[in-house]
């Protein structure tokens, strides 16, 4: 049975970032559980990834022309950051607040979003919304810039209520009516961007959000029963107040960072799983004035979160993510990042390309027989590799235990080092047979590599490794 | 009454990238043909013509050939209403048939959930690629997906045999149903043995194939030859799909080379596919769908051509009659659509009269409604 303290910060660090190596876990554990949680809600307290190291090796990232190249970015830096939790919640809006590269004028556009995640994702949640009714990836993937107060486009303002903010329903009834939604469209009228400077013959250029005062509808609105003149600000502001609000933002993290929840059309007639653990972080909204920190600060905390390790299915960015920081490879950057990033998207997540505006279908949805054998095969084959630096720490750590290691202990000490990971009594008793069937384990043997390296791969390939 | 017909099967190549329609069946003889492709012309002479007016691209000969046998129908001016010209959001199109909204289920994925809604096979559907296609994704509906035939399979890293055997032997015992452990475990689980038993019975389908046929090197003719061993194999898959490596028929620049090159190796692909089945005496109940999704601008750009709408599909089969179907949409400048040819058959139409003429479904909940169905079965 691994170490309790160590347990819990595998799980934390897993949900809350991307795992991290036993070292990492222990030296985490040494500091204690709170103050951690307190280290990752603080991000800017440490140094930001080098972005010029990045740039020096992959001078093509500069222009991020196209969805490979920022692919392989988004990737280094889930590997690579030094903060965690930024790069997790910037992943957690993307698959919220999305756009999609199939309707992306200019594909650096994208980046510019997840940069928005990165600087306000942990902030006030108006002010999120805010800055993403301005962005000019927005405006364009949901058509606000096709919209004139003579001819209102409701594609934004509709997923705005549906996707982005409150969502249909909750408790059995609508959160808003259509004429909500109409009201709504109404007030982001003349919210568009600049014309783009035509591509040929330099490439694509940048657009810039404007207001356009002859396109926009200044007339009365009632929103949600409030009546005035409103703008798009004043809609976000009317949204940011609202009990169904709290409920929207409180039940995604709940799904993002606790356990898989319905996905979110069943939201208004199906409760939360935990729904006390939802009015806490939804009174915590309210106190914290909208606050996502202090959210996750209760949530972190909490004892709905510490119990519930394994309770969701590991993303496809995860598992790669969390198989690099692991296994310590790609710590600079090198060829080879496409394939990682390809390897994402043949497990069923394309950043940066969700199939449509709901984002990905995630939990038990992820996994498909072809998206399991990928999963599977790509993680076996880096656990496997006994070159690999994680690897050789894991043997080394389990060589020094004495001369000969028992097959209980190979077991579990791969499992402890895998981030205190648990398997059901049969599957462990199997993996204990295969590794008694070949015989005794002695340290100092060349085999010895080999043998951790293969167990290894036994562990990932098991159906409890899917989940984190 | 007894049959011993054998099932219908269904193979779809896509052609990612968007293949360009004028320089695949040529209108050759249209002065507007020469007037908009200064550069990006096959000349008059090289072509293998159909008619006065259609030709064949001059590598096309083994298509030609299989088209003069009437074992391949040409529909012309396929696309649909406001057209995409994105990649990505015109291949979801194509793949979900809701040109519309945006959807999220393939149509062969609910063909093959039609085709064995017990799942009894979990190899009715076959994908030969990385990851799973939108064109099969149907929540709940297994579908093999083959890297590689001669190596699918779980744990394909281990390399020493003995060692893979006694894991995946584990394997198969720890994906075993798990009473009691929650029903995203029990998913989990049988999704791995689903895997593993389609991995375990195709593995047999690549030992047990011979043939005199040499398909050349590359993605396509590779995954070509994939298909017809399995289907070879007997294994009750009814629906294959493969599609060319992402993004190749894209030809913005240097399109005369590239595309040359990649319809000598499509086209050579699909006669040895064809001829293969032949061989074995298997190619009867086989049709072979090829599209893309979307054509090329009528104009070049003075190395390539830009993403268009209003594309050209094949069928092939002993099943086709083979043919020129649909009308080749007109080059006059008043006739184009922003530059582009403009689609006069919806390709739904095309997909409909596959799964109700061929397969025996019911198309319109697979296609999202009804569409002009055409007579080449």
């Amino acid at each position: 049975m691994a170490d309790k303290a160590i347990a819990s910060m595998a799980h934390l660090m897993r949900r809350a970032g991307f795992g991290a190596p036993y070292e990492e876990l222990e030296a985490r554990a040494a500091k204690g559980y709170e103050a951690t949680v307190e280290e990752l809600l603080h991000p800017e307290a440490e140094p930001e990834i080098e972005r010029d190291v990045m740039l020096r090796f992959m001078p093509q990232w500069v222009s991020q022309g196209g969805l490979e190249g920022q692919q392989e970015e988004l990737i280094y830096r889930m590997i690579n950051t030094k903060r965690p939790l930024e790069e997790k919640i910037a992943l957690f809006w993307h698959g919220i607040l999305c756009t999609g590269h199939a309707k992306c004028e200019f594909p650096r556009e994208q980046m510019f979003e997840i940069d928005m995640f990165y600087r306000d994702g942990l902030g006030n949640f108006g002010n999120l919304l805010q800055e993403l009714a301005k962005d000019p990836a927005m405006v364009f993937y949901l058509d606000n810039c096709m919209s004139h107060k003579d001819f209102i486009n409701e594609n934004w303002g509709r997923e705005l209520l549906e996707l982005f903010s409150m969502g249909v329903g909750m408790d059995g009834h609508a959160n808003y009516t259509e004429d909500d939604v109409k009201e709504c469209s109404r007030a982001f009228t003349g919210w568009t961007v600049t014309n783009a400077i035509p591509r040929y013959p330099y490439g694509k250029y940048r657009s810039k959000f404007i207001f356009d005062p002859g396109a926009h509808d200044d007339g009365e609105k009632t929103f949600l029963g409030e009546t005035g003149n409103w703008n798009g600000d004043d809609i976000i502001n009317i949204i940011a107040k609202q009990p169904a609000t709290a409920r929207f933002i409180a039940r995604h993290l709940y799904d993002f960072f606790v356990a898989d929840e319905p996905r979110v059309p069943a939201w208004q007639n199906t409760p939360p799983q935990d729904p006390e653990a939802i009015k806490m972080l939804e009174d915590e909204y309210f106190r914290s004035n909208y606050d996502i920190r202090s959210m996750l600060r209760v949530l972190f905390n909490s004892d709905f979160f510490k119990n519930s390790r394994f309770a969701k299915v590991k993303s496809p960015a995860e598992t790669v993510a969390g198989t690099m920081r692991l296994v310590g490879d790609f710590t600079s950057p090198k060829p080879g990042l496409n394939a990682l990033a390809m390897n994402i998207r043949y497990m069923g997540q394309d950043l940066l390309n969700p199939p449509t505006v709901e984002g990905w279908h995630t939990g038990k949805e992820w996994i498909d027989s072809g998206s399991l054998v990928e999963r599977i095969n790509f993680t076996a084959d880096l656990v496997g590799n006994i070159n690999l630096p994680g690897v050789r720490t894991i043997v080394n750590r389990l060589s020094s235990e004495g001369p000969t290691v028992s097959p209980e202990r190979l077991v579990d000490g791969c499992l402890e080092m895998l981030g205190a990971y648990e398997l059901a009594e049969e599957t462990h008793r199997e993996l204990v047979a295969l590794v008694q069937s070949e015989g005794e384990l002695r340290t100092d043997t060349a085999e010895f590599a080999t043998r951790v390296g293969q167990i290894l791969q036994s562990i990932v390939a098991t159906p409890e490794y899917v989940f984190a | 009454m007894t049959s011993v017909k054998k099932d219908p099967v269904l193979v779809v190549l896509s052609l990612s990238g968007g293949n360009d329609a004028l320089n695949t069946i040529i209108p050759y003889s249209d002065p507007l043909y020469t007037d908009n492709r200064p550069v990006v012309r096959i000349s008059e002479d090289s072509v293998l013509p159909i008619n006065d007016n259609l030709a064949f691209h001059p590598v096309m000969a083994p298509m030609k050939k299989l088209y003069d046998e009437g074992k391949v129908a040409i529909i012309q001016g396929i696309g649909y209403p406001s057209p995409s010209r994105s990649h990505f959001r015109s291949m979801d199109i194509w793949h979900t048939c809701e040109p519309v909204k945006v959807g999220d289920e393939g149509w062969l994925g609910r063909a093959v959930r039609d085709l064995d809604p017990n799942k009894e096979n979990v190899l009715t559907g076959v994908n030969f690629g990385r990851g799973l296609p939108r064109v099969l994704a149907v929540p709940g509906v297994p579908v093999a997906s083959v890297p590689n035939l001669e190596t699918y399979g779980v744990l394909t890293g281990i390399e020493n045999e003995e060692r893979r055997a006694k894991a995946l032997d584990v394997f198969s015992r720890v994906y075993s149903p798990m009473i009691g452990k929650g029903p995203v475990l029990d998913y989990v689980a049988s999704t791995g043995l689903e895997a593993l038993k389609g991995a375990d019975i195709l593995s047999a389908a690549a030992e047990k194939y011979s043939s005199t046929v040499e398909y050349g090197a590359g993605i396509v003719p590779q995954y070509m030859r994939n298909i017809c061993q399995t289907h070879l194999a007997d294994l009750g898959t009814r629906i294959f799909y493969t599609t060319s490596p992402y993004n190749t028929f894209d030809t913005h620049a240097q399109e005369l080379a590239n595309h040359a090159k990649l319809w000598v190796q499509t086209s050579n692909a699909i006669a040895d596919f064809y001829h293969d089945l032949e061989e074995h005496n298997a190619s009867e109940n086989v049709v072979l769908l090829v599209f893309t999704e979307f054509g090329r601008r009528v104009h070049d750009n003075g190395s390539g051509t830009d993403h268009g709408s209003g594309g050209i599909a094949f069928v092939v089969g002993d099943a086709v009659r083979g043919g020129l179907y649909g009308e080749y949409p007109s080059l006059e400048a008043n006739k184009q659509l922003e530059g582009d040819l403009q689609f006069n058959y919806d390709f739904r139409g095309l997909y409909a009269t596959l799964l109700e003429k061929w397969m025996g479904l019911d198309a319109k909940p697979i296609v999202n409604g009804s569409f002009e169905q055409l007579d080449f079965i």
